[in-house]
C-alpha cells in the first residue's frame, strides 16, 4: 500500500506525521488550484463563451 | 520497530490500483470544486479590485451626492448632452488585455458593474479580467458591432443573468470619456461556430447601425451552444455630467 509505505517513511511520532501529511496535502492543493487547474481548464471543452469559425 | 507495521507482506497490486483510483476521484472532485466555486471567488475579487483601480469609474459610478433633504441624489445626464444623431468621437482599440470600459446593466442590479478588457482569450482575459472585447470588432459607439464575451458560470460570471434580459433593457458601457447607452433588441441561441452574430451587421439587422453583441455559453455549465444578445445604440454622452437616467432609475 502506498499510503502505509509513505506513513512508515515519515519521521517522528503520529502527531508529527499527521502534521506533515496535512501540510503536504495543503501545498499540493494550492499547487493544483493556482497552477495546474488554471492551465488545464482552457484545454477542456466545458467553459467556452466565444463564437469562433 | 516502526509504529505501524504493514499488515500484509509486500505490495498488493490490487490495493495500489485502489489507492490510485481513490486519489483520482479526489482529484476530480477537487477540480469541480475549484472550477465552480474557487474561480468565482478569486476572479470576482480580482475584477472588483480592477474596477476600483480605474480612477475614471469612481466619480460617476461609485460616488453619490447628497441633496438638501439628506436623501441620496444622483445627478442625471441632462437631455441636451444625450447625442443620438452625431457620431461619437470613437476610440482606438486598446492593447491586448488592457481594461478600457465598464459595463452596467440595470436589469442585473443597480450595483452591477463589470470591467471590459481587450481580447477574448480565456487565460489572459475572460478567466481573470471579466468581460472581453472581440479584437477587430467595433469599439463602443462605433458603426458596426461592439462584440463582447463573458463567462456565464464561475470566474466572476459577468453574464450569469443573461437570460433575464428583456427587449429595451439598457446595456450601458462607460469609458473614460463617454457613456454609451444601448438597448436590447433581441437574443438568440446559436452554434459555437456561428460567427455571423458578431459581424458588423448581425443577421437581420440593417446596414450602418451601431450595435452591441454579448456572447456567453449556453446551457449553463455547458459549451454546446452560445447565448447571444443583440442591442442597438440609443445615445451617447460625455462622462462627468452624471449617470444615464436608466441607471438612476435602477438605483432609486
Amino acid at each position: 500500500m502506498i499510503s502505509t509505505w509513505v506513513w512508515s517513511r515519515l519521521p517522528g511520532n503520529a502527531w508529527i506525521k499527521t502534521a506533515l501529511v496535512v501540510v503536504a496535502l495543503l501545498a499540493l492543493t494550492m499547487l493544483l488550484f493556482e497552477v495546474v487547474f488554471p492551465w488545464v481548464s482552457p484545454l477542456l471543452p466545458f467553459q467556452e463563451q466565444t463564437v469562433e469559425g | 520497530m516502526r509504529d505501524s507495521p504493514p499488515r500484509r507482506h509486500g505490495f498488493s497490486p490490487l490495493a495500489i490500483a485502489g489507492e490510485i483510483l481513490i486519489a483520482a476521484g479526489v482529484l476530480l472532485l477537487l477540480y469541480v470544486g475549484w472550477q465552480l466555486f474557487y474561480t468565482d471567488l478569486q476572479a470576482g475579487r480580482e475584477q472588483t479590485a480592477l474596477l476600483e483601480g480605474l480612477s475614471w469609474t469612481a466619480p460617476d459610478v461609485v460616488g453619490s451626492a447628497t441633496d438638501d433633504s439628506g436623501d441620496n441624489a444622483f445627478a442625471v445626464i441632462p437631455d441636451e448632452l444625450k447625442e443620438r444623431e452625431a457620431a461619437p468621437p470613437g476610440m482606438e482599440e486598446p492593447d491586448y488585455a488592457s481594461t478600457f470600459g465598464a459595463m452596467h446593466v440595470p436589469r442585473w442590479g443597480a450595483d452591477y458593474t463589470s470591467p471590459i478588457s481587450q481580447g477574448v482569450t480565456r487565460r489572459d482575459v475572460l478567466d481573470k479580467l471579466g468581460i472581453g472585447h472581440y479584437p477587430g470588432t467595433a469599439m463602443p459607439g462605433d458603426t458596426g458591432n461592439f462584440a463582447i464575451a463573458g463567462h456565464r458560470t464561475s470566474y466572476g460570471k459577468p453574464f450569469t443573468d443573461v437570460d433575464t434580459l428583456q427587449v429595451d433593457d439598457a446595456l450601458i458601457v462607460q469609458t473614460e470619456d463617454h457613456w454609451y447607452v444601448y438597448t436590447v433588441t433581441d437574443w438568440e441561441i446559436v452554434r459555437p461556430t456561428d460567427v455571423d452574430v458578431i459581424a458588423p451587421v448581425p443577421p437581420g439587422a440593417s446596414e450602418n447601425g451601431r450595435y452591441i453583441t454579448l456572447t456567453t455559453c449556453h446551457p449553463r455549465y455547458s459549451a454546446a451552444q452560445r447565448w447571444i444578445v443583440h442591442g442597438e445604440l440609443d445615445y451617447w454622452a460625455p462622462t462627468g455630467h452624471g449617470y444615464p437616467s436608466e441607471m438612476v432609475e435602477a438605483i432609486t
